[in-house]
């Protein structure tokens, strides 16, 4: 029994309201002629203009996508592996430091998990440099890809890799072969996640980037700092874009594909 | 021998990248400030021998930390973000508890569309949803001329760079992780047992309350702690919206280590930050483990 | 027409393709296999019978591979199995979930096995065809397992765990997700199968009519243990414990003490009533303990006392199940106890003979029933 009340109109309204309204003006205003807030001044696509041609921004942007790709890619390695590890691993020692060490990074302030590192960095002479920033985000991130991959583990039929170790598989094979191609999703979804939190990561890029390697949250947080700027609108305008094609798009064709499935299970239960 | 590997490899990860570095915060707190680059010491000489670690350890002192405790700052500092993060907390609550509820109770051809709105804001980037807000609470900025507009007010509100405006983004920036939790508990429900309690006598009111509050509990937990444990140690919203007289923790640490250069004393704090998170973070990891148990 | 019958398990020649030496299996506190030691044949079609948890899924597990015995060996073709891994025995398995590849073709599944052999492409795809000949699954070859039914992802399964002639194939509870007509006639596709290839096959189930149909030999199980091994004429006819008896098929058991007596015993049963004529080839005590155990179908019933009947009782239908071919008399003897009579319907309804409340004897001869120890 499920009663859609006016409240419940209301409160969706509204919380949907409150969660898109600072995006939508933040994306009007990058067409605002005028430099100021407050003044609509005419529609105008200048700032996405000057936003291109700002040598700093597109170098930091550069850097940024180095990094989530190289950090996000190890981190699924690592993080598959780890996850394979507690779901199917049984009784190791040290295990429940193990568990803790790799679920600690979803609770744990950026800013202490930034500190520790800069320090290592620092304690064993390493410079500071676009591979530290990778190292960074591939430790944190990690736990992220674990959490998602380890949930797909968890419901993984566990017969079907018995059924290929059955069939001549060694585990290795049998992983590469049956488990690999069946949890892909969650593998996938591990990766993006973990490129997301890489290129959205600040307080980390910053303790563990030097003056080196400016990443793109480091080059806007400083001129945020001193208020609103309108190339900033644009440049968020341009971000809020492709994350909105990228997930609309993939609920697509994830919808798609489940539908497509839906109906061969249904005309094979038909025709016997 | 290939087991050994695939546990191995991330595990000596962890350890060289995650445990050895929390060592060496802890290291750093006990030691003095000091012009050298790295500008702490002791610093510990490898060729001195066991001569060189025993003199090293003796040198480390609680000096920080009894510097701290002195220091009224970084007390309040840590009472600060406690109640800033405990207030935060509560408000995405009550803001996200009526979300996820009309959720639940949306029909079923809408769900999928109305998750993928809640997720959306999630992949957005979190620096530039902060950011949106400057827009919108300065004094020029689209609500204070909004309420002006509209003739609710005749002044513009000071908003920004207040505690006000840091509650409003981190009820703004974590609502998606506080819907979501409880939206997956109340999705679970059985709506027959709203039913059974409507004919055992419960108003609309007190079966709500009696019922799906209780069997909701466990995603209102969850999604509290994805809130507060965060919260507590939040540096971007304070440092963006808060003003001078914000006191949070993750601030205070940046300050420290950035503008003071004063690794010891940032180090301390992290780790005093830390000990404060130690009991949220083991309730919340039983509250889990509780949680996988009663759904097996 | 003579037909040589299958038994090398009487045959002091035959060596067996499995044997089970003194296997033990713990986890942790629990024990779920206990002592146990059993031959199995080549050829042989063999049933692990027994309700949920008696250790017939651990046995079979054992013999795939996917668990280690804590004590005693398993030997396979004389080979001790102790440290082989699943991947490197001759011996399949056919899941009870089928637990067919998703993201693999029906052709695909059932070459996965044959290309971890490295065999040439054109012999498995040969072998590939005649599988699915086998298994009447030609048409369906390059569908996913989502897009065929339960019956037909079955014969995949089957077909799989077929491709590579295994000495061994295991069976867990195959036929367990399918309905009954699918399921009988599958029974005897899979003899059928079983014949043609020359494998060994053993199955698990605990469906006992199923291991019946199927089995050269049935091994009823009970809480780790083997109880009884063999034919099944021989389990329903000459069960050797009441278990067993109770286990397979419908039976009564009727409580009483055994006295020796010219061709038999004579089993007291009741006081003031006339004991039971029983010949058996198990030796009793005077005064010991017995179990009387006769199935319901070889119990007659009738309205008067037979003449020549070595067994009589007098007693009262309670309760009348009338199950279209057979009807099943629930009667209620003078101490309280009820015994069940089954009788074919020979004549329609409108001419029943007995109804409830009647009064009537049952009778049966004096080798219908088995005489048990425990």
């Amino acid at each position: 029994m499920r009663r859609f009340s006016w409240f419940n109109a209301t409160s969706l309204t509204v919380g949907f309201a409150f969660l898109y309204l600072p995006m939508l003006i933040l994306i009007i205003y990058s067409f605002n002629e005028s430099r100021l807030v407050t003044v609509w001044a005419g529609f105008s696509t200048q700032w996405y203009g000057s936003l291109l041609q700002n040598q700093s921004f597109l170098d930091a942007a550069w850097v940024t996508i180095q990094v989530a790709i190289a950090s996000s890619t190890i981190a699924t390695v690592l993080g598959t592996m780890a996850a394979y590890v507690l779901v199917r691993g049984g009784r190791f020692m040290g295990r429940t430091v193990f568990s803790g060490m790799v679920y600690a990074p979803l609770v744990m302030p950026e800013v202490i998990t930034g500190l520790s590192l800069l320090l290592l960095f620092i304690g064993i002479g390493l410079d500071r440099g676009i591979f530290t920033v990778v190292l960074a985000h591939t430790t944190f991130s990690m736990c992220f890809v674990s959490v998602v991959v380890s949930s797909r583990l968890v419901s993984f039929d566990q017969s079907l890799e018995e059924a290929a170790l059955d069939l001549g598989c060694s585990p290795f094979d049998a992983f590469r072969l049956v488990t690999l191609p069946i949890i892909a999703p969650a593998v996938i979804s591990g990766w993006l996640l973990a490129f997301t939190l890489s290129l959205d990561d600040l307080v980390i890029a910053s303790f563990t980037a030097g003056p080196s390697a400016t990443t793109l949250p480091i080059r806007i947080f400083s001129a945020v700092r001193m208020g609103v700027s309108p190339e900033i609108n644009a440049l968020s305008t341009i971000m809020i874009a492709i994350v909105t094609v990228g997930v609309v798009t993939a609920s697509i064709v994830s919808k798609r594909s489940s539908l497509a499935q839906q109906r061969d299970e249904q005309a094979a239960a038909r025709a016997t | 021998m290939r087991r050994f590997i695939l546990i191995a490899v991330p595990y000596l990860w962890l350890v060289a990248l995650f445990l050895v570095p929390f060592l060496i915060v802890l290291k750093i707190s006990l030691s003095d400030i000091a012009l050298s680059i790295p500008p702490y010491t002791p610093q510990l000489d490898w060729t001195a021998g066991w001569a060189g670690f025993k003199d090293f350890l003796g040198q480390l002192d609680f000096e920080n930390f009894t510097f701290l405790t002195q220091d009224p700052l970084y007390w309040r500092a840590y009472v600060s973000s406690l109640q800033i993060a405990l207030i935060s907390t509560v408000l995405t609550l009550l803001v996200g508890y009526p979300i996820a509820y009309a959720m639940a109770q949306a029909p079923d051809e809408w769900r999928p569309t109305l998750l993928l709105l809640v997720i959306l804001p999630f992949w957005t980037s979190f620096l530039i949803r902060v950011y949106s807000w400057i827009g919108i609470l300065s004094n020029e900025g689209f609500l204070n001329q909004f309420l002006l507009w509209t003739g609710v007010i005749s002044t513009p509100l000071t908003i920004l760079n207040t505690n006000t405006a840091v509650y409003v983004d981190i009820v703004y920036t974590y609502l998606p992780f506080m819907i979501l939790p409880i939206y997956s508990a109340l999705e679970k429900m059985d709506g027959s047992l709203l039913e059974a309690a409507e004919d055992l006598g419960c108003s609309r009111l007190s079966a709500f309350w009696l019922v799906t509050i209780p069997l909701s509990k466990a995603g209102i937990v969850a999604g509290c702690f994805l809130v507060f444990i965060p919260a507590l140690g939040e540096f971007v919203i304070p440092s963006l919206l808060g003003g001078s007289d914000t006191l949070m923790i993750g601030k205070v640490l940046w300050e420290e280590f950035f503008s003071n250069r004063d690794w010891p004393v940032a180090s301390a704090v992290a780790v005093i930050l830390l000990l404060i998170l130690v009991v949220p973070i083991v309730l919340f990891q039983r509250n889990e483990q509780k949680q996988r148990e009663m759904d097996q | 027409m003579a037909q040589t019958v299958f038994a090398p398990w009487d045959d002091p020649q035959a060596k067996p393709l499995i044997q089970f030496k003194n296997v033990t299996k713990r986890f942790g506190d629990f024990t779920a296999i206990e002592n146990l030691t059993q031959d199995i044949y080549e050829r042989e079609f063999f049933s692990l019978l027994g309700p949920s948890g008696c250790g017939k899924t651990t046995l079979m597990r054992m013999l795939a591979g996917f668990e280690n015995v804590t004590e005693g060996q398993i030997l396979i073709a004389g080979q001790d199995m102790a440290h082989v891994p699943p991947n490197k025995r001759a011996v399949n398995m056919m899941f009870q979930s089928y637990a067919l590849f998703p993201h693999l073709s029906v052709w695909e599944n059932i070459a996965f096995g044959l290309k971890r052999e490295g065999k040439p492409k054109d012999e498995i795809a040969a072998r590939v065809e005649e599988m699915l000949r086998l298994t009447r699954l030609v048409k369906f070859a390059k569908r996913k397992p989502h897009q065929i039914s339960g019956g037909q992802r079955q014969r995949v399964a089957l077909a799989r765990s077929l491709a590579k002639a295994p000495k061994l194939l295991l069976l867990d509870e195959p036929l367990g997700a399918l309905d009954k007509k699918l399921r009988q006639d599958t029974q005897f596709e899979l003899m059928d199968i079983q014949e043609k290839t020359g494998t060994t096959f053993v199955i698990v189930t605990h469906d006992q009519e199923e291991a019946m149909t199927v089995s050269s030999r049935v091994a009823v199980m009970d809480e780790g243990r083997i109880i009884q091994v063999a034919t099944p004429a021989q389990i329903y006819e000459a069960p050797n414990s009441v278990y067993v008896a109770d286990f397979i098929g419908d039976v009564n058991i009727i409580n009483g003490v055994a006295t020796k007596a010219e061709d038999g015993y004579l089993i007291t049963w009741a006081e003031g009533q006339a004991p039971f004529m029983a010949k058996t080839p198990n030796l009793f005590a005077d005064g010991q303990t017995c179990h009387l155990a006769i199935r319901p179908e070889k119990v007659a019933i009738s309205a008067e006392r037979p003449a020549d009947a070595v067994n009589a009782v007098e007693g009262q239908i309670i309760d009348i199940a009338y199950l279209g071919n057979i009807s099943t008399y629930h009667v209620k003897l003078v101490n309280g106890q009820m015994i069940k009579a089954q009788a074919a319907n020979t004549r329609r309804l409108s001419r029943r003979t007995f109804t409830w409340e009647d009064r009537v004897w049952l009778s049966w001869t004096d080798t219908a029933a088995v005489v048990l120890e425990r």
